[in-house]
């Protein structure tokens, strides 16, 4: 392999993993928060694509007929739009269906089982309201391909990529300087403190949801702007993903999503970039998910906690 | 009176921990709870601070009685609401400081209901240097710290919510001795400068040495309250707590 295709898998693994790191990121923050794996978080991935398809087609719409938007306002509007009203989803479902439990004191099983049956609904209502068909997602920004020294690659690819990282360093300094990040921390190492600290549980729990969902939708347009195609069920097995490389991470842990989501995204572009080398043409891409779930039981046998979980201690 | 506890009910699915216990807390006292284990201090304690019921993995519910403080009942409010409106703090058993935050986060994270950030630098001058301990550490990571550093840390937290009443469970817990009467010093100066105490304790030796009165709880029931002086002379104290 040479160095100009090295560069060109290394470059897909990148935007590949930026959807499993945003995605992941929303299933460690809640549940560092509330112990909760929520299991809807995929299908919050699928929603927050479908609003960002809606504000898009309704703004090139308007766009097209009356007066020009330009498209980076498209683009922009159509994110933060998502954004907002994917986070107005996520926090419903903590309202509506989380927290009655959670304040009942009901067994985590439950709330768990709850956040399945959350994801279900939503594929199922996207499925009645909108059919079975899939939806072209449209093209927000012109597509430009560049060359550089061998290397191509495509404008988008590097709007994905770098608002990943912009977003993921964001969040990180979020967690460090602001007392809200503080709180997410400490209630991620001891939830019945946090409140004789004068910090209100559920803000908290509901700023984890809004950070959470917004992410998911960045995500899902980002998605939808590479790959173009939405369907109902197109959360399913990359929320699925994304949950693994949470736990390979260290769940809880919000570097070890980056991380996990990142080496998730290299293994699968390697394994299939691998079989187009010759000599190795029998790893066809069939084989990908195999060496991609090897992998991370390894590592989960190796380290059960996670790469960057840390088993902890109470000091007496 | 500031805080008045009255007729308080607590149970614990089928099994009642406070049988409606009835004490109260004058503004600049200390008050001592002592018991052995299993009395419901700690529970007393949760309640007040209205963890029971709001956290769920203490599992507890109040069903009856009332805990008055300034006019006001505190089962009506929420559990950060007892901190950010009352100014009510809490040490709690077992210190559980947070060991991911560093010493300065851990204190800083106490102020999340305040907004007078002047005032919040002079209380973080004061804590540290009530503490130099916890300045010389401040960039470390909470759980780096030794049990007695970390116990000045809760004690330090609790100041930097600025309550007029904190709460303290068993602060001598596993502290040798000489960290015991550093700690219990300090608590001594923390009430001159006006913040008044409840202090649950199964030390009722030293309880009693600083405490200017106190209840002894048994099974959920208060037996006897006094002065201190009065406590410590009673042949069923000495008896019971204070080994002889």
């Amino acid at each position: 392999m040479g160095l100009d295709i090295f560069l060109q898998h290394f470059l897909n693994a990148l935007q590949w993993g930026s959807f499993y790191a945003l995605i992941a990121l929303g299933y460690t923050m809640v549940y560092g928060v509330l112990l909760l794996i929520n299991f809807a978080h995929g299908d919050i991935f699928m929603v927050g694509a479908y609003i960002g398809f809606f504000i898009a087609t309704f703004l090139l719409g308007i766009g097209g007929n009356s007066f020009a938007i330009p498209s980076w306002l498209i683009l922009t509007l159509t994110i933060l739009g998502s954004m907002v009203l994917t986070s107005g989803v996520g926090l419903t479902i903590e309202r509506v269906a989380y927290r009655p439990l959670r304040e009942r004191g009901a067994n985590r099983l439950y709330v768990v089982i709850t956040a399945l049956m959350i994801g279900l609904f939503l594929e199922y209502l996207n499925l009645s309201l909108l059919g079975a068909a899939d939806r072209g997602f449209p093209e927000l920004i012109q597509t430009d391909v560049y060359t550089v020294g061998g290397v191509s690659f495509t404008n988008v690819k590097l709007i994905v990529i770098g608002l990943s990282v912009i977003v993921m360093v964001a969040l990180e300094v979020f967690l460090r300087r602001t007392k809200i990040g503080m709180a997410m921390r400490a209630i991620s190492y001891d939830k019945v403190a946090v409140p004789l600290m004068g910090v209100p549980m559920n803000a908290i729990i509901a700023a984890t949801f809004v950070i959470g969902s917004s992410l998911a939708a960045l995500a899902g347009i980002m998605y939808g702007s590479a790959y173009h195609v939405l369907s109902f069920d197109m959360g399913i097995l990359i929320g699925w993903k994304a949950f693994i490389a949470a736990v390979v991470g260290g769940i809880g842990e919000v570097r070890g999503a980056m991380v996990g989501g990142f080496l998730l995204g290299f293994i699968e572009i390697f394994v299939v970039a691998l079989g187009q080398v010759p000599g190795f043409e029998w790893l066809s891409s069939t084989y990908r998910d195999l060496v991609a779930f090897t992998v991370l039981l390894v590592i989960l046998t190796v380290k059960p906690t996670g790469l960057f979980g840390v088993a902890r201690r109470q000091k007496v | 009176m500031l805080l008045e506890v009255k007729d308080l009910r607590v149970r614990y699915g089928n099994i009642e921990a406070l049988h409606g216990i009835s004490f109260h807390v004058e503004e600049g006292e200390i008050v001592t709870l002592i018991g052995a284990n299993g009395a419901g201090k700690t529970t007393t304690l949760m309640t007040i601070s209205r963890q029971i019921p709001y956290v769920a993995e203490l599992g507890g519910r109040v069903v009856g009685g009332s805990i008055m403080y300034q006019g006001e009942d505190l089962l009506h409010y929420k559990p950060h609401e007892v901190v950010s409106k009352f100014g009510i703090s809490q040490v709690p058993e077992g210190r559980r400081i947070f060991g991911n935050l560093s010493v300065l986060e851990n204190l800083m994270l106490a102020t999340y209901s305040r907004k007078d950030k002047a005032q919040i630098q002079k209380d973080l001058r004061r804590v540290f240097e009530i503490f130099p301990r916890l300045e010389e550490r401040k960039n470390q990571r909470g759980e780096t710290l030794s049990g007695g550093e970390q116990q000045m840390l809760a004690v330090g937290r609790a100041l930097m919510t600025r309550g007029r009443l904190m709460l303290l469970d068993e602060p001598s817990m596993g502290l040798a001795p000489v960290l015991v009467r550093d700690i219990f010093k300090t608590l001594a100066e923390i009430n001159a400068q006006g913040t008044t105490i409840l202090l649950v304790e199964q030390n009722a030796n030293m309880a009693l040495k600083l405490a200017h009165r106190g209840y002894v709880l048994e099974t959920g029931n208060i037996v006897l309250e006094g002065t201190s002086e009065e406590l410590a002379n009673n042949p069923e104290v000495k008896k019971a707590y204070l080994g002889g």
